[in-house]
């Protein structure tokens, strides 16, 4: 199987501008591969890098030290090929849902037209075919994300970089949420690389899941293939005697970094 | 006495009533203090020289009257005056906007430039004028010049500040849908920046105005400061009074054009307890 995305020997040191002479290491020695059209996951406690890790894949930060690889070749720049669905607010409040959508296609030059007819069948796959007039704050949290995603896919990218995406949402609107990812996600077969703290979601949608140690420094500390048969429902499959087994095995190693992870802030706050 | 009261005490339903009130009351006692005849003096010895200081009611509506129906001169002034207010928050907006863009996009420029830019701000602008009128003569331009100076900074440092604080995750979520470096200009920072110009927009307004007048008031041959200027050489409180009221007219007119060209363009913008409407 080819590779999709390759991080190899990945370390980021950031400046600290309060102690210059001790500066803060997010990850460090991280390698991490995501093959073609596998969903990995990677879940670790708060703090631990995660959102760094997936920067760097991103293209978005420069690594201090490893490299990047993006279907073999070295990633310099922004990674053209990856779409990311940030985990903040994301779309540009001044454009309509459909214009948001749109805004990607525009970018690389796709004549209005095409553009919109686009946008249009994708914020119908996402079940927002009658908002397209909408501005962000009009719509609710999860119909944003919906745009989100719809403005995402619409550049069809062969790498999906997730963060967190669904965390500011609701439990139901996250579990409806989460299947439409699968389902969109089972008809196109990309790779994804997807970041949650929340084990349930990691093991419900992924091939593999990552495990990260808590920062600083962190990287990966174990790796559980997903066994569990396709398709999924998200609220379903919680209930399957594998994935309990899979949720113990899993959370007897992220336990302690967990409980390391929050002496570490405790002792941050202090 | 009291059910009176109680049908005619401010709520939201007659404000409007009681804010015309305040204007007649105002206008009233004006005219009941000043009009020579009316009251025994209060304060001045002579009965008209209440109605020399401070100019008649009467008098000043009959003379606003006379410029927009009998002489019909008034159009010509508030032309020009509305001219070098127009130019000048136009010219002023694009200047600062650009500056504004510029500096926010090149920490290295805003460094070199930001102790002249706190300088000229801090200088009383007003203080320009005579120097403008030397430069530009005394016709449009030099008031353009100076509500410009006026303008330019109160759009300057709100564009510099939006686009310092334009979230980076918008422009990282543009930059991985394949913005360039024009695309991120064109599609993020300036519509970002814009809706900082527009909430500065009442106040600029307000200033190119301020400049305009200012100038026309410290010399000029025509607009609605040099009619002020005019009266005044010849103590006639009457005509300048007319004049101020013109102008104040004439800015919360230009305040409502803006408010309404603000809702128009702003209508991205979340409104306070703004409802859905499905």
């Amino acid at each position: 199987m080819t590779r999709a995305l390759e991080l190899d020997g990945v370390a980021c040191t950031f400046a600290n501008r309060d102690v210059p002479s001790q500066p803060y290491t997010a990850v460090s020695d991280v390698t991490l591969r995501v093959a073609e059209g596998e969903f990995v996951a990677v879940v670790g406690p708060t703090g631990c890098g995660k959102s760094t890790l997936l920067n760097v894949a991103a293209g978005l930060l420069t690594p201090s030290a490893g490299s990047v690889r993006v279907f073999g070749g070295l990633l310099a720049g922004v990674n053209r090929r990856a779409g990311y669905m940030f985990q903040s607010e994301s779309l540009m409040p001044w454009r309509t849902a459909r214009s948001n959508v749109m805004a990607g296609l525009q970018f690389r030059g796709i004549a209005r037209e095409a553009a919109q007819t686009q946008a249009d069948a994708w914020l119908q796959r996402v079940g927002l075919s009658g908002f397209g007039d909408r501005y962000p704050h009009q719509l609710s949290g999860g119909m944003r994300k919906r745009i989100s995603l719809a403005q995402t896919l619409a550049l069809d990218p062969d790498i999906i970089l997730m963060d967190e995406p669904f965390s500011a949402l609701d439990v139901q609107t996250r579990q409806l949420m989460e299947n439409e990812v699968l389902a969109l996600w089972s008809a196109k077969r990309k790779a994804v690389l997807f970041i949650t703290h929340d084990l349930d979601e990691a093991i419900a949608m992924s091939d593999r899941v990552v495990v990260m140690s808590a920062g600083p420094a962190s990287r990966p500390i174990g790796e559980f293939v997903i066994d569990l048969a396709r398709p999924r429902d998200v609220a379903e499959v919680r209930t399957a005697p594998r994935f309990v087994e899979l949720h113990r095995a899993i959370w007897n190693v992220l336990r302690d970094e967990v409980l390391r992870g929050y002496q570490q802030q405790l002792r941050l706050d202090a | 006495m009291t059910a009176i009261w109680q049908r005619v005490r401010p709520r939201p339903g007659n404000l409007r009533w009681w804010q015309a009130g305040v204007l007649v009351a105002v206008f009233g006692s004006w005219h009941l203090l000043a009009t020579p005849g009316l009251l025994p003096p209060l304060v001045f010895s002579d009965d008209n020289q209440a109605a020399f200081f401070f100019g008649e009611p009467l008098k000043i509506f009959g003379r606003i009257g006379r410029w927009f129906f009998v002489t019909r001169d008034i159009y010509e002034h508030l032309a020009i005056t509305l001219l070098e207010t127009v130019l000048a928050f136009g010219l002023g907006t694009v200047l600062g906007l650009a500056c504004g863009l510029w500096l926010a996009l090149s920490p290295l420029a805003a460094a070199i430039f930001d102790p002249y830019i706190k300088a000229l701000n801090s200088m009383p602008r007003v203080i320009l004028a005579p120097i403008f009128a030397v430069w530009f003569g005394l016709g449009v331009a030099s008031k353009v010049a100076l509500g410009i100076t006026l303008v330019f900074f109160i759009v300057f440092f709100n564009v510099y500040q939006g686009v310092r604080e334009v979230s980076p995750v918008l422009l990282d979520n543009a930059r991985m849908l394949g913005a360039d470096r024009r695309q991120l200009l064109r599609h993020v920072y300036l519509p970002s920046a814009t809706s900082w110009v527009f909430s500065s927009l009442h106040t600029s307004v307000g200033l190119a105005f301020v400049g305009a007048v200012v100038g026309e008031y410290l010399g000029s041959s025509r607009g609605v400061g040099y009619l002020i200027l005019q009266a005044e050489g010849t103590f006639d409180i009457n005509t300048v009074m007319a004049g101020i009221l013109v102008l104040t007219g004439f800015a919360l007119l230009l305040d409502a054009a803006v408010g309404g060209i603000e809702r128009h363009l702003m209508k991205w913008q979340p409104r306070a307890a703004q409802t859905e409407r499905l």
